[in-house]
């Protein structure tokens, strides 16, 4: 991959009166990455998105684009061009002509425009459209058609804000492919904003979680995924069961934690936390669906918990089991679909297995809302 | 029944509104027509254009049509320009003083135009003191103190045009195309304007009319460059002539036809952007193709019908010559006249010879109740010279005409058609 232009956010904040959006950002990301900034609506990505894109100088610390200093640089300065949320096409003007209007900027003639409308319409797969306006287009084509306008400027990164949130699921899907088939054809830098971890998981080389104006993790998918560094993260990022206590016994990369409901359990402590954790301290752990398996009844140990079915699902590709375990709390296990016979737990108590290193042990902190 | 009835009533309720509201209009236009000397419908002379030619050689109307044309203009550059800006400054403006901001820039069209025009006035007249300037001096000029007068107020009406449409405005546009290297005045040229463009066409067009029609402002301000406004104003107070009907005429058919002109092109768009939608991706890349002009497009149609009737009216006008007519109604009114008087005289003759008869009759029959003139107080008590006065009188208001007949000390002078035939 061509070495793209990096970004780099150093000790930003960003404030709005007394309201912190931003705090003490620190991101590195490198050149031709798929970025993804992940976290709940309001949590200020998309202020840092702003303040990338230079609609916003921060009220501390700096952004760096390729190495170079941004502030007091106005957004039609920078290396940079966005996609914004509801696209902002120029409603009054045709397709072809929205593409070009960083080339109609800089002069360029109308036939050398039209050239070039006419490549990137054939680069989205929408040869022929340039003729029609805005609105005659469906939601996935005025996607495509804002996409080919940013890029079209020639940015050294390209901002999106959330550019999918407006359309239906099918297209969404469809969509997140294309994005990334673009990204690794034109080879340079993409900060991607959402709230979506799937569209966060399945496209990006990295991704920050953010949470109320902090990043508490900056890694690629599978890392946050399996290696949460914070209770938020590890509830935030796909489902998860969380079991709450206090660290008993820390035993090398693992510790056995008293939970407050299932008794003595062991898990292995995520990457980072590791030698900061205590004999004492408040702890989360958590354990995928997927990670659970049904034991044999009887069966305990510090990996074992047992609950009693609440109700059952089919989903198609798992079997989705809704527990409550020991006093109240619901646990969902997801057993994998390949053709088995499944038998109808409903009303029974089972017995529920891990293995330590598939279940987390974080410092007790904020869950994601549901 | 009852829905009928219903119907019904709506429709006489529309009917009298729109003879209400249309109605003056319909008759001064008629009264455009009529060769009568003084504005009426009825009784109906004789179909003229003598009014038209009359308005167009009066200098003062012309010289202010041109004077209005003027101020208009500017008020039109000065007004949407200041409205522009005001309306942007709505919504850039710190939301909590949007609305104590709003009712500022909207006062002056609560305020009367008299007020303003003097305070105009007097403002102007003050600042070009402390300059030290003369009165002649640019800024004591008519058509400035005028435009700067009407844009007081016109520029809020245009306010609230702009703002209208600035509120559908997305920002993320203009930063849009920041974001896409355009610099804030490429941004304000190229994506804000053209988006504003029906609303300044809208604001500039109701500011063209504000100001073409206002009196009561630039009846202050107006120094030695009287508007059309001001100068019919001042031709009113001398009597009316058809020739403003006809002035009115004009300023009517061409509302009518940029209503219509304004109508079909709407209705146009409308129509393309239907077509637009129907079409192929083939077609729109280069030959589209479009409805035709009139195809369902009735206003079209009806601007069509109008031109052309227009133009009919115009090319009979030239060639016609309504002196005949003219000539014959005279005709006809002299021996209307003639043939009153003779009827006066035949009717003064039957009465004296009755009188005669009935005098005759009486100094036969009766002579004690002496009927001649020798009391001290005339003839005055005697029951019938009281009723022969009245009759006389009655003669005098049914028979205007018949005054030359009367022999009167005043020779005839308050008779309508001596007038006319002194002309």
């Amino acid at each position: 991959m061509s070495a793209g232009v990096g970004v780099d956010l150093e000790n930003l904040w960003i404030r709005f009166g007394d309201f912190v959006a931003v705090r003490d950002a620190n991101v590195k990301i490198n050149g031709g990455d798929f970025f993804s900034f992940l976290g709940p609506s309001g949590c200020g990505k998309t202020t840092i998105l702003r303040a990338v894109s230079g609609f916003l100088e921060p009220s501390e610390g700096n952004v760096l684009i390729g190495g170079n200093n941004m502030r007091g640089i106005g957004p039609n300065k920078r290396p940079t061009a966005l996609i914004f949320q509801n696209l902002a096409l120029f409603p009054l003007m045709k397709v072809w002509e929205n593409i070009t209007f960083s080339m109609e900027i800089k002069g360029a003639s109308s036939a050398e425009r039209r050239k070039r409308a006419d490549e990137l319409l054939d680069m989205i797969a929408l040869p022929d459209q340039g003729d029609k306006l805005p609105n005659e287009l469906s939601g996935g084509q005025r996607q495509r058609v804002a996409i080919a306008r940013a890029l079209c400027a020639e940015p050294d990164v390209l901002l999106l804000d959330e550019p999918l949130s407006a359309l239906d699921l099918k297209l969404r899907q469809h969509m997140r492919t294309e994005l990334r088939e673009i990204q690794k054809r034109v080879g340079i830098t993409f900060i991607y904003i959402t709230h979506d971890q799937g569209e966060a998981l399945t496209m990006s080389d990295n991704i920050a979680v953010m949470r109320a104006g902090v990043i508490d993790q900056i890694a690629d998918g599978k890392t946050i995924y399996n290696d949460p560094n914070t209770a938020f993260a590890a509830s935030f990022v796909g489902e998860n069961n969380v079991f709450r206590g206090k660290v008993k016994q820390i035993m090398g990369n693992e510790a056995l934690i008293a939970t407050n409901r299932s008794g003595d359990l062991v898990a292995r402590i995520s990457t980072t936390n590791q030698g900061k954790m205590k004999e004492g301290d408040d702890a989360m752990m958590f354990v995928r669906p997927e990670a659970f398996a049904i034991a044999p009844d009887g069966a305990s140990g510090d990996h074992f918990v047992t609950a009693r079915v609440n109700h059952e699902e089919f989903e198609g590709n798992a079997f989705n089991i809704f527990t409550e375990g020991e006093g109240g709390k619901e646990i969902k296990v997801s057993i994998p679909n390949h053709g088995q016979s499944f038998d109808d737990h409903t009303g029974q108590n089972i017995t529920l297995e891990y293995e330590t290193h598939n279940a987390v042990i974080v410092p007790a902190g904020e869950l994601a809302a549901e | 029944m009852n829905n009928s009835f219903l119907r019904i009533s709506i429709w006489v309720y529309l009917a009298i509104f729109f003879l209400y509201l249309l109605g003056p209009l319909v008759i001064m236009s008629i009264t455009a027509f009529n060769s009568s000397g003084f504005p009426r419908m009825s009784p109906w002379e004789c179909l003229t254009f003598q009014w038209f030619g009359e308005l167009f050689q009066d200098q003062r109307i012309l010289n202010g049509i041109k004077n209005s044309l003027i101020i208009g203009l500017g008020t039109v550059v000065l007004s949407v320009a200041m409205g522009l800006a005001g309306a942007l400054m709505l919504t850039q403006i710190w939301p909590k003083l949007r609305a104590t901001y709003y009712t500022i820039i909207i006062a002056p069209i609560l305020i009367p135009g008299v007020v303003l025009g003097i305070s105009t006035l007097v403002f102007w007249d003050r600042i070009n003191r402390m300059l030290g300037l003369g009165a002649d001096s640019f800024l004591s000029n008519g058509i400035f103190l005028t435009v700067i007068g009407q844009s007081t107020f016109i520029a809020s009406y245009c306010m609230l045009v702009l703002v209208a449409r600035l509120q559908r405005y997305d920002v993320a546009l203009t930063e849009a195309a920041l974001d896409l290297g355009a610099s804030h005045a490429q941004a304000f040229r190229k994506i804000l304007l053209p988006f504003m463009r029906p609303a300044i066409a809208s604001a500039a067009v109701l500011a063209f009319l504000a100001s073409f029609e206002n009196y009561n402002t630039t009846t202050f301000t107006f120094g030695e460059y009287p508007t059309l406004t001001i100068e019919l104003a001042q031709k009113v107070r001398y009597g009316i002539t058809p020739a403003i009907s006809a002035l009115a005429f004009i300023i009517v058919a061409l509302t009518v036809f940029f209503a219509l002109m304004n109508e079909a092109k709407l209705k146009r768009q409308e129509l393309v952007a239907v077509a637009r939608k129907n079409a192929t991706v083939e077609e729109l890349a280069g030959k589209i193709k479009l409805p035709s002009f009139f195809a369902g497009n009735m206003a079209a149609v009806l601007l069509v019908v109008f031109a052309v009737a227009t133009i009919t009216v115009v090319g009979t006008a030239a060639t016609y010559n309504p002196g005949q007519c003219i000539a014959d109604i005279r005709e006809q009114k002299q021996l209307e006249a003639e043939q009153r008087i003779q009827e006066l005289r035949k009717q003064r003759e039957e009465r004296r010879k009755q009188r005669e008869a009935e005098e005759a009759e009486q100094g036969g029959a009766q002579t004690a109740p002496k009927p001649s003139n020798n009391s001290g107080f005339g003839n005055v008590f005697a029951p019938n010279s009281l009723d022969g006065s009245e009759t006389e009188g009655e003669d005098g208001v049914s028979e205007p005409e018949s005054a030359p007949s009367n022999n009167s000390g005043f020779g005839g002078v308050f008779d309508p058609n001596s007038l006319q035939g002194d002309e």
